[in-house]
């Protein structure tokens, strides 16, 4: 800490902007966007900080990050304590650093943000966490967490996004036998086929798996929990002293209007399924083709929306709507990424939602009828309910129409595993340490919360490790 | 990775392959299918229907006619030669039972994965018929197999080189027009032909069962990629399916959607035979 600075000359400190690839640059690549503080605007975005005893920003992070703490250590020009830091609370520093939404989290009620009246002026917490993460992962300098010597007991972790991967970490770490399972050919659920390249480079998440690997978890690639093998079978004939399942919100949700199985209508899940997990960005080299669209348009408002947009502005599309029924105030995405999708061209129609998809002779999509809305009386949600306008009816020429309007639970597992309880939503129901109706059996992330966010899931996931880890000792 | 234990060719495109996978052959189902990639990192995921599988060997058997680029990759591979992932067994098995009497039709390669269904069917105890549809004596597939568990086998060609000349729905339409007429008709061959088949069991009321392929990314509900429309509701082939009441499935909406990439696929084919 640069202890000569007063309080008044922190504020002074102007925010630091974070480089990245102009728009028009961006537009045609798939390379990260945002590329990073340098060293210099990291220790002067610390040096804003100004350690308030409150720490508000620490009640803000779902998993409870010592923030002043590892900004201290930046400013002092120690990353290595940095880094140490953030890892006593999070075990995924450089993803969490580029996905959470800050701005409603730690960032949300960071003093200098609220002094300077304006939370894009609070400090940068999430921009700090990602510049320490890459710092230690380019030197190198990242090193698989020590495990204890083998307790003898087998663990099954089942999917390997957030919550699993930060499971399979802290139980490991205890000496316990660890087997991922995940469904797709390539590990990292959402991280690796949801989020854009451009959001969050493969090889980060790729180094979160070979950490795992290097302290002897294995890995089942290919391998679908309650098809190749049942959940019950893993318990009683595959030794498996514990399960947790954390297989994410994969049922993508439709808007059941007319029109919705045409050819050119994707759900989000499909369209960055194609174009991350299965490369189809890649033309000459991928097998998964994709559509070469010229008029999109993306129904939703969250970072799923965004990304989708994003992705068809970088495969070639000409015009690119994004099309939700509120206005931009009550957008569930993150701020950047709407500003990014903005700065991309990225059309936003607000207040309009469609009302039916229509076809061509082919049965293709020619266009879709929309309503413009205006918003009414807050609803159970708290946001203002959109009303349409009667009689506003007009018609938008389109090839493609991606639907992003969230996901309901996979029910895959609950299909097949008797006794699992879930709710009417058709998630887990599990109790305050993560355990499900079924003994041994834990659960986590976007299968127990709904669709929610990587932090979220990685926070599911340490409690639920932590009561797993208590479990297996007894 | 899994080997290729022994590979056949069945016809001009048409290939016959054992693949090692010990638990899907211990879990899979009649009616289920695997996802395949010949090469994870940029390969395509393409679905194909279990046709057998022994648990001894571990093995999977699937048919497939070459005709896309992953299935003329598929079809390049040797005995010994591994393919990057398979995954399975997926999709909802077909409901098996004693229903009385049965009418299974097949058409092209859709006779590989009716072959376990039929053998089922009749291991339940029902009476089975089989047609067996191919536009030649040379594209006709399973033949024996087919005889071997079948009460009764009817073969139509388009051509009449072998069997009658006959569209399958004729035979089909006869059965149906019996006193005695089946309780079941299970249908699996192109859109087209379970389309026909479907609207000939309709007047007589025989309930008729189809296994709709479709294009998919994932296999596990998660992409809806394979959204089909049954009635008044969207389903997904891949967890709902991939059998349906061929009465209320909209064929024509599944042929388009089916030929979403016939374009670009036919891009990429023309690349491949420019690099041969």
């Amino acid at each position: 800490m640069s202890a000569e600075l007063s309080m008044k000359e922190r504020m002074a400190i102007p925010a630091q902007a974070m480089p990245e690839q102009p728009p028009e640059i961006r537009r045609s690549n798939m390379e990260e966007v945002a590329q990073g503080y340098t060293a210099e605007q990291a220790k002067l975005e610390a040096d804003r900080c100004l350690q308030c005893s409150g720490a508000p920003c620490i009640k803000g992070c779902p998993v409870g990050i010592d923030i002043p703490g590892f900004i201290a250590a930046i400013a002092e020009g120690d990353n290595g304590k940095a880094i140490a830091t953030i890892k006593e609370s999070s075990l995924l520093p450089a993803v969490c650093g580029r996905v959470c939404p800050q701005e409603t989290q730690c960032q949300a009620p960071c003093t200098v943000g609220k002094a300077l009246k304006s939370v894009d002026k609070a400090v940068s917490i999430g921009r700090l966490e990602r510049y320490v993460a890459d710092w230690e992962r380019e030197n190198g300098l990242i090193e698989a967490p020590g495990v204890k010597p083998a307790t003898g007991k087998k663990v099954g972790i089942i999917g390997t996004g957030p919550a699993g991967l930060t499971v399979a970490a802290d139980i490991r770490r205890e000496g316990h036998e660890v087997v991922l399972f995940e469904a797709f050919h390539k590990p990292g659920g959402v991280m690796i086929y949801g989020i854009p390249e451009f959001r969050l480079p493969k090889k980060i998440v790729q180094q979160e798996i070979d950490t795992l690997i290097e302290m002897g978890c294995s890995l089942e690639t290919n391998f679908v929990i309650g098809r190749t093998r049942k959940v019950i079978d893993l318990i009683e004939k595959d030794g498996f002293d514990a399960l947790f399942i954390g297989t994410g919100a994969g049922l993508p949700r439709f808007m059941n209007i007319e029109g919705e199985n045409l050819v050119g209508v994707y759900s989000a899940n499909e369209y960055l399924t194609r174009s991350n997990l299965m490369r189809a960005y890649d033309k000459e080299r991928a097998g998964t083709p994709i559509f070469d669209s010229e008029k999109v348009a993306v129904l939703g408002g969250g970072n799923v929306a965004m990304d989708a947009a994003r992705t068809a502005v970088r495969l070639g599309a000409k015009e690119v709507h994004l099309m939700y029924r509120r206005t931009e105030e009550e957008m569930p995405a993150r701020v950047e990424e709407v500003h990014h999708a903005k700065e991309e061209g990225v059309i936003f129609k607000l207040l309009q939602n469609p009302t039916r998809i229509l076809a061509d002779e082919r049965g293709w999509v020619r266009g879709i009828e929309c309503l413009r809305y205006e918003l009414g009386e807050p609803d159970e949600s708290g946001r203002r309910r959109p009303v349409p306008i009667e009689g506003s009816e007009f018609e938008l020429e389109l090839d493609t129409v991606i639907v992003a309007i969230g996901n309901d639970s996979n029910p895959l597992i609950r299909q097949t595993t008797p006794g699992l309880e879930t709710n009417k939503w058709g998630n887990i129901v599990v109790d305050e340490c993560g355990k499900s109706s079924i003994d041994k059996i834990y659960a986590g992330g976007d299968i127990v919360l709904g669709a929610a966010t990587v932090i979220l899931a990685m926070g599911e996931g340490r409690k639920a490790a932590a009561a797993m880890n208590e479990m297996l000792t007894k | 990775m899994n080997k290729i234990l022994h590979k056949e060719q069945l016809s001009e495109t048409v290939y016959l392959m054992r693949l090692e996978a010990p638990l899907i052959a211990q879990e899979r189902l009649p009616g289920q299918f695997i996802i395949l990639q010949v090469e994870a990192d940029f390969g395509e995921r393409i679905p194909l229907t279990i046709a057998d599988a022994d648990i001894a060997e571990g093995s999977i058997t699937v048919v497939y006619q070459a005709v896309g680029k992953t299935t003329r990759l598929l079809a390049e591979l040797e005995v010994g030669e591994c393919v990057e992932a398979l995954v399975g067994p997926l999709g909802t098995p077909t409901h098996i039972e004693n229903v009385g009497s049965v009418v299974c039709v097949g058409g092209g390669i859709g006779v590989a994965p009716l072959y376990p269904i039929a053998r089922a069917l009749k291991e339940a105890g029902n009476h089975v018929t089989v047609i067996l549809g191919a536009r030649n004596k040379e594209l006709l597939i399973l033949e024996d197999k087919m005889a071997a568990i079948a009460d009764e086998l009817i073969i139509c060609t388009d051509d009449g080189s072998y069997g009658q000349k006959d569209l399958v729905t004729k035979p089909l339409d006869k059965i149906c027009a019996k006193r005695n007429k089946p309780d079941l008709a299970v249908v699996i061959g192109p859109p087209l032909m379970m389309k026909f088949c479907s609207m000939t069991t309709r007047p007589y009321d025989v309930p008729t069962v189809v296994s709709l392929n479709a294009i998919m990314v994932d296999g596990t509900g998660m992409c809806g990629g394979c959204r089909v429309t049954v009635g008044d509701e969207t389903k997904f082939v891949c967890v709902d399916g991939p059998e349906f009441n061929g009465h209320e499935v909209d064929f024509e909406n599944l042929v388009n959607r089916l030929s979403a990439y016939k374009e670009q696929e036919k891009g990429h084919v023309c690349n491949l035979e420019k690099a041969q």
